[in-house]
């Protein structure tokens, strides 16, 4: 099977503290590390033990600059074949329905089976793999927590929906899926895994390689425009105990007892 | 000024909670408008939906097939672009079917889709002006939005309040036969229960939920310890059933379990909403986190900046000593 | 020789003649036990190559203490006299063991040297010598079957108990003794009948005894037991010497080998592959121990040569808790392992080395992922072996191969990750490196320079990753800065430039992330100009002293107090409160792997009012908190914390207080105090912190 991952580079949330910068436009990006989105790796992780199950490929894509480039060699280090990196100066600013523009017309380009998305990244959008699979025409499903593979190009997927329960539905092939995390458990990539697809060359793919439409990507198409990052006044909120350790437990205890909390 | 429409969720004849929020939320962005309601289903259920409606919108549209038996969201996407005029604006809530529907639905409807919006600023010429958060809530962004030829926007559940007024007269419109023959590459089979784990967390007033700040599986204990002291269950987030340190029956949220205990602690939670939808009916809300900045202390009753390996064993140790001064 | 009755060279049983008999059972033995020992080489050449063929002379010391002395054995009292009592008995009687093997070839043989008296005063040595060796083998059984000593149990999980096939060897032995000194029993009995000069028997030897209940015994019969017995100890002999290569009596013939090809530099690990450089890792196709021909030849020699002895279980901590791993069944099964993939009369079965498919994967078959994470690496095994079987580097090489392979814990992950991207396991940022030296308040009482272009000093004061970020274990730093102070040095940190040392991430085999932090390391201490280092964290003074190249000396701050004690620049108030009672808790990678187990004694000992006891576990015994670096990440299967097991110890001891010289003992006591229940009535306090809290001021000295 052909296995298409669109992954993303986002800031680390555990190893980063998100702060505003001092101008209050933007976040504090000076000392950010990097790693792939979260969902996305377990993506990866999926598709790599559906191939080593059934045979195939895995190519992971994203759409950025050269620095994206890291989370790409991070999954070849971790096992996919191929690596493709989406990058054009025309793509810059692009909204997520340009990202999945561009996502699109890269599919078309190849023959996939399958493409994999994380469920949603770090700005908690959710949106660019329904967008890519409503574009293409494919079939989608989102909250992806097991991935089965049937007879006859079709697929058997569970959803994670409310109370814990799994929502079981049957899919044809070629379709988008969402993945959540906790679907699997990623495997542990190395610094001699990293090392050694460090000179792999991978390729890149800009506007006329792909044959998208300037105009439909990059700022000046986008429609959904992030005009500043701020930080709520945390006016109302939660009464802050500010006593020692000590004062602090004996007021929760006093609270808790208040509230019927204590049997 | 566009047409608002609200797509409705409902299971068993009961629509959801956010029905009357999308309505509220619809205000905000025309305060003169009236939302129509959208709703898809068959049979019974459908009816009593749909009645349930009525208190909210002063339009609902039925589109009634046996193929929404159960909501698959594919189909009613194929179905809503028979019906829904361009150029409209279509709310869904922010959860698991708003999820799967909305994204592929605003590419079929030519429209503009943003999502999991927390608050309305308005509408200025064609621009939509919405909040979102982004990094887990850790920050919140203004976003701009070019509805000109429509929209899709996600509301995330419990960020608006639901509106007093009712309306006088409803009017209910069935779009059925607009809809013609339908059919997807996604076909569902049916629902897995979640298992059933020892401790229904549900039933239980007081709850000691754990997040991402207990680190490690051993110190699970430490809040069980509390737990037991206090004749309270053990709950959780979502890191710490992908860690597998407990078991999904535990888990709090969108994807977990709902529940309305009078009284909630929330121990090295950063307050991320998927968890905190889980959180129904206004509990005391007690939240105990090293971050001063963690989310969860913007919703919180009282909070306390501490670590929960330290502040909970003293917490423990206080119950205890107060039971064993109160059995004397 | 006795005249009158026939020599057992010229006994005729069935047509041959004993000459020729014994001559075919010497070749057979000889032939048997040379093919077998081949057979047994074969899996070594397939090994990987390891570079033990240097110093020869260090190594034949080493041999003289260890193989010949014995050194290791007492410290197991019972055990250790009776298997010095056997070695000693099996020296001696080697060479009478030979030539009673020719006699019945060559009937008037004796040894060259031991005709006449030096002759007569070896007889008499090797008859005691033989009783000796037979009353061990009767004590050994019963130990065996009656004592039964918990170290010799073998749990479930590794199959059926190992006591029959002991005993079995234990009697073939005391058969050996028992035919050896019929033997000479006979011939001497016959002389005395016979009137001729009696050979002297040593009073109340074995061969004495047998001799006093022959004498009553027919001339005929007693021809019959001399070359009955003769027989019998020639077919023992072979025979123990064909069976000891299918067991752990094999120890027999390795462990000269053993502790000759021991290792040398003990706390240097193993690089991953002897002859490669760090800069042409990249060529190695594969890291790590995947199959059994990845351990090199002396990894099996060691294998073979352990003699089951459950010494290094013993003391693991790890197998203390209820963990997955037992040092002694790694051993054990890796043997079985070879015996059964190498067999005497198939071909083996197996392609050589990972790149033949044909190997199967240790993980998985012999031993289990939990079982290799579970090492603590606190070096109680190797330090137990009297066979100086390694374990440390057996375990971090199949870690490397567990990395290599992507096979890591979760737990583990993101550690690994955040000391990639941030320089240390908990994803703190760099910048705040330093922030626990540069608080407001504690540049008031002491101030700490960051080193770099404008700032040097001679001393660096390595802090490393735990002590700076964590809450708790910083009060060790700002301790441990303030004694610096105290004494006058000069010294600074690296601040955001120090990245974590590297410790565990090389025991936990990522050998080339730590390459990567070293590397790191090495160049921030070159550039900051400093002369010597120093550490209150036994794992970064390990690493810098061991793994790392190139830098200055190190020391840790208990050899620093220690001298500055001596010296008079440190001076303590006396002890205030009477009810403490101190016991020290000696970190591995102070004590046991460095041998510094005196100074922060002695530093305790110049704390005037200090009441301090020592733990039954001390010293090169300690044991272990737990672990430090990674291991505070990784979550075992145990019955019970190492932690736990350890402060109960210092109960035990009739301690109130725990003293210990590593903030990664520190974290493991004093939770292991909560967890045992003992708040309030345990406490935990660093020597670092102890020492800056009973310190002379200066502005007190002026009062």
């Amino acid at each position: 099977m052909e296995i298409l991952v669109c992954a993303r580079r986002v800031p680390d949330t555990s190893e980063n503290e998100i702060e505003l910068n001092s101008a209050g436009n933007d976040i504090e990006r000076d000392e950010l590390v990097y790693s792939i989105n979260e969902p996305d790796n377990y993506a990866v992780e999926e598709a790599l033990q559906i191939v080593a199950r059934i045979g195939g490929n895995v190519t992971v894509v994203t759409v950025g600059g050269e620095d994206d480039e890291e989370i790409l060699r991070r999954e070849m280090a971790m096992g996919a074949n191929h690596g493709v990196l989406i990058t054009d100066e025309a793509f810059s600013g692009s909204d997520a329905r340009g990202i999945a523009t561009i996502l699109k017309s890269f599919v078309r380009k190849g023959n996939y089976d399958l493409i994999l998305t994380g469920v949603q990244a770090e700005d908690g959008g959710a949106q660019v793999g329904g967008m890519l699979a409503a574009m293409l025409d494919y079939p989608f499903a989102s909250l992806v927590n097991s991935i089965e593979v049937l007879e006859g190009r079709k697929l058997k997927v569970s959803r994670e929906i409310e109370g814990g329960n799994k929502e079981m539905s049957e899919i044809d092939l070629p379709c988008v899926l969402s993945i959540q995390t906790g679907i699997n458990e990623p495997r542990y990539v190395g610094m001699r895994g990293i090392r050694a697809v460090a000179s792999v060359p991978i390729p890149t793919f800009g506007v006329s390689e792909l044959g998208v439409d300037p105009g439909a990507v990059g700022e000046a198409a986008a429609k959904v425009k992030r005009v500043d990052y701020f930080v709520p006044a945390l006016g109302k909120g939660a009464e802050m105990l500010k006593g020692s350790r000590e004062e602090n437990v004996h007021k929760v205890l006093e609270l808790v007892a208040a509230k019927g909390g204590l049997k | 000024m566009a047409r608002i429409f609200a797509y409705i969720v409902h299971k068993a004849g009961v629509a959801d909670d956010s029905a009357a929020q999308l309505a509220a939320a619809a205000k905000k962005i025309d305060p003169t408008a009236s939302p129509t309601a959208l709703l898809t289903g068959w049979g019974a259920d459908l009816n009593a939906a749909c009645s349930a409606l009525r208190a909210s919108y002063a339009e609902i549209w039925t589109i009634s097939n046996e193929a929404f038996a159960y909501p698959n969201a594919e189909l009613i996407r194929k179905a809503l672009v028979k019906v829904v005029p361009p150029g409209s604006i279509v709310l869904v809530a922010h959860e698991h079917f708003g999820i799967d529907l909305a994204p592929g639905l605003s590419i079929k409807l030519n429209s503009t889709f943003v999502s999991d919006v927390l608050d309305i600023a308005g509408v200025e010429g064609s621009d939509l002006k919405v909040v979102r958060q982004e990094f887990g809530g850790q920050v919140s962004a203004h976003v701009c939005c070019d509805i000109s030829s429509g929209a899709v926007v996600t509301v995330r559940p419990g960020a608006f309040k639901s509106l007093e007024s009712a309306p006088v007269a409803v009017t209910v419109v069935d779009k059925s036969s607009e809809v013609g023959a339908l059919s997807a590459g996604r076909r569902y089979l049916e629902t897995i229960a979640a298992e059933a784990g020892d401790v229904d967390i549900t039933k239980h007033n007081v709850l000691v939920s754990i997040g991402r700040g207990i680190q490690k599986q051993e110190n699970v204990a430490i809040a069980q310890d509390l737990a037991e002291a206090m004749g309270a269950a053990v709950s959780c987030s979502r890191p710490v059933v992908d860690a597998k340190w407990l078991g999904k029956s535990r888990q709090v949220g969108s994807s977990g379990k709902t529940v309305k205990p009078k009284v909630y602690l929330a121990c090295g939670i950063s307050g991320a909403f998927q968890h905190l939808a889980g959180l129904k009916g206004s509990p005391f809300l007690i939240a105990i986190n090293k971050n001063p900045r963690a989310p969860i202390f913007q919703v919180a009753d009282v909070g306390i900046v501490d670590d929960i390996l330290e502040f909970l064993p003293e917490l423990t140790n206080k119950v205890r000593e107060m039971r064993s001064v109160a059995a004397k | 020789m006795v005249e009158g009755i026939q020599s057992v060279s010229q006994v005729t049983s069935w047509l041959v003649s004993g000459r020729t008999l014994f001559l075919a059972i010497h070749i057979l033995g000889v032939a048997c036990f040379a093919y077998i020992v081949a057979k047994r080489l074969v899996p070594l050449l397939r090994a990987e190559r390891d570079l033990r063929f240097d110093r020869p002379l260090v190594r034949l010391e080493r041999v003289f203490k260890f193989w010949l002395g014995q050194w290791k054995h007492p410290r197991y009292k019972t055990a250790g006299t009776l298997h010095i009592l056997i070695f000693a008995g099996f020296i001696l009687l080697a060479m009478r063991a030979f030539a009673v093997l020719i006699v019945g070839v060559s009937q008037n043989f004796v040894m060259p040297g031991l005709s006449g008296r030096a002759g007569q005063i070896y007889d008499v040595i090797t008859d005691y010598a033989a009783t000796v060796v037979f009353l061990c083998m009767v004590v050994a059984v019963i130990r065996r079957l009656v004592f039964k000593p918990a170290r010799y149990e073998v749990p479930a999980r590794f199959g059926k108990a190992h006591t029959a096939d002991a005993v079995f060897l234990l009697a073939l032995i005391a058969i050996l003794m028992v035919a050896d000194s019929l033997f000479e029993a006979a011939k001497a009995a016959g002389q005395s009948q016979l009137g001729q000069p009696v050979e002297t028997l040593a009073v109340l030897s074995l061969p004495w005894i047998l001799q006093i209940a022959l004498l009553p015994v027919a001339t005929a019969t007693i021809g019959k037991v001399y070359a009955g017995a003769y027989l019998l100890h020639e077919v023992t002999f072979y025979f123990l010497l064909c069976y000891r290569p299918f067991g752990i009596q094999f120890h027999v013939e390795t462990s000269l080998f053993n502790v000759y090809f021991a290792k040398l530099d003990r706390e240097i690990l193993k690089p991953v592959r002897w002859g490669v450089s760090d800069e042409h890792l990249d060529q190695v196709k594969s890291f790590g121990v995947k199959t059994f021909e990845d351990f090199t030849w002396k990894h099996m020699l060691d294998f073979y040569s352990c003699a089951d002895c459950g010494r290094c279980s013993d003391n693991c901590p790890s197998n203390a808790v209820g963990r997955p791993l037992s040092p002694r069944f790694l051993t054990i099964k890796a043997r079985d392992y070879a015996f059964q993939h190498y067999p005497m009369f198939r071909h083996s079965d197996v392609g050589s080395g990972s790149g033949n498919g044909n190997s199967k994967p240790l993980i998985g078959h012999l031993y289990s992922e939990d079982e290799i994470w579970s090492c603590t690496t606190c070096g109680a095994c190797e330090e137990e072996c009297p066979l100086l079987v390694e374990y440390i580097d057996k375990i971090v090489d199949l870690r490397r191969g567990l990395i290599d392979d992507g096979n890591v814990p979760q737990s583990l992950q993101k550690p690994l990750k955040a000391l990639e991207s941030r320089g240390n396991p908990y994803g703190k940022m760099e910048k705040k490196k330093a922030d626990w030296a540069n608080a407001k308040e504690f540049q008031q009482v002491c101030q700490v320079k960051t080193l770099g272009k404008s700032n040097g000093a001679d001393t660096l004061y390595f802090v490393d990753s735990i002590t700076s970020y964590d809450d708790r274990m910083q009060s060790i730093g700002r301790a441990t800065a303030k004694i610096l102070d105290h004494v006058g040095e000069n010294f600074g940190i690296l601040g955001a430039a120090e990245r974590d040392s590297g410790h565990e991430v090389r025991r936990f085999g990522e050998e080339l992330l730590f390459t990567a932090l070293r590397d790191h390391n090495v160049e921030a201490i070159k550039a900051s100009g400093v002369k010597k280092i120093v550490t209150a964290d036994p794992h970064a003074f390990n690493a810098l002293k061991h793994d790392y190249k190139d830098v200055p000396e190190v020391e840790h701050i208990s050899q620093v107090i220690a001298r500055e004690v001596k010296t008079g620049k440190i001076k303590f108030n006396p002890l205030e409160s009477r009810d403490k009672v101190y016991t020290y808790h000696d970190p591995c990678y102070l004590g046991r792997h460095n041998q510094v187990y005196d100074d922060p004694r002695d530093v305790l000992d110049a704390i005037p009012g200090l009441k301090r006891v020592e733990m039954s576990r001390s010293r090169d015994r300690s044991f272990c908190c737990g672990g430090g670096g990674l291991m505070l990440f990784y979550e075992p299967k145990e019955e019970q914390r190492m932690g736990v097991k350890r402060v109960q110890m210092a109960a035990e001891a009739g301690a109130n207080v725990i003293v210990t010289a590593c903030p990664f003992c520190m974290v493991n006591i004093e939770d292991a105090i909560k967890v045992a229940g003992l708040e309030g009535k345990m406490t935990a306090i660093d020597l670092a912190e102890l020492v800056d809290q009973e310190m002379v001021r200066e502005e007190q000295k002026a009062v």
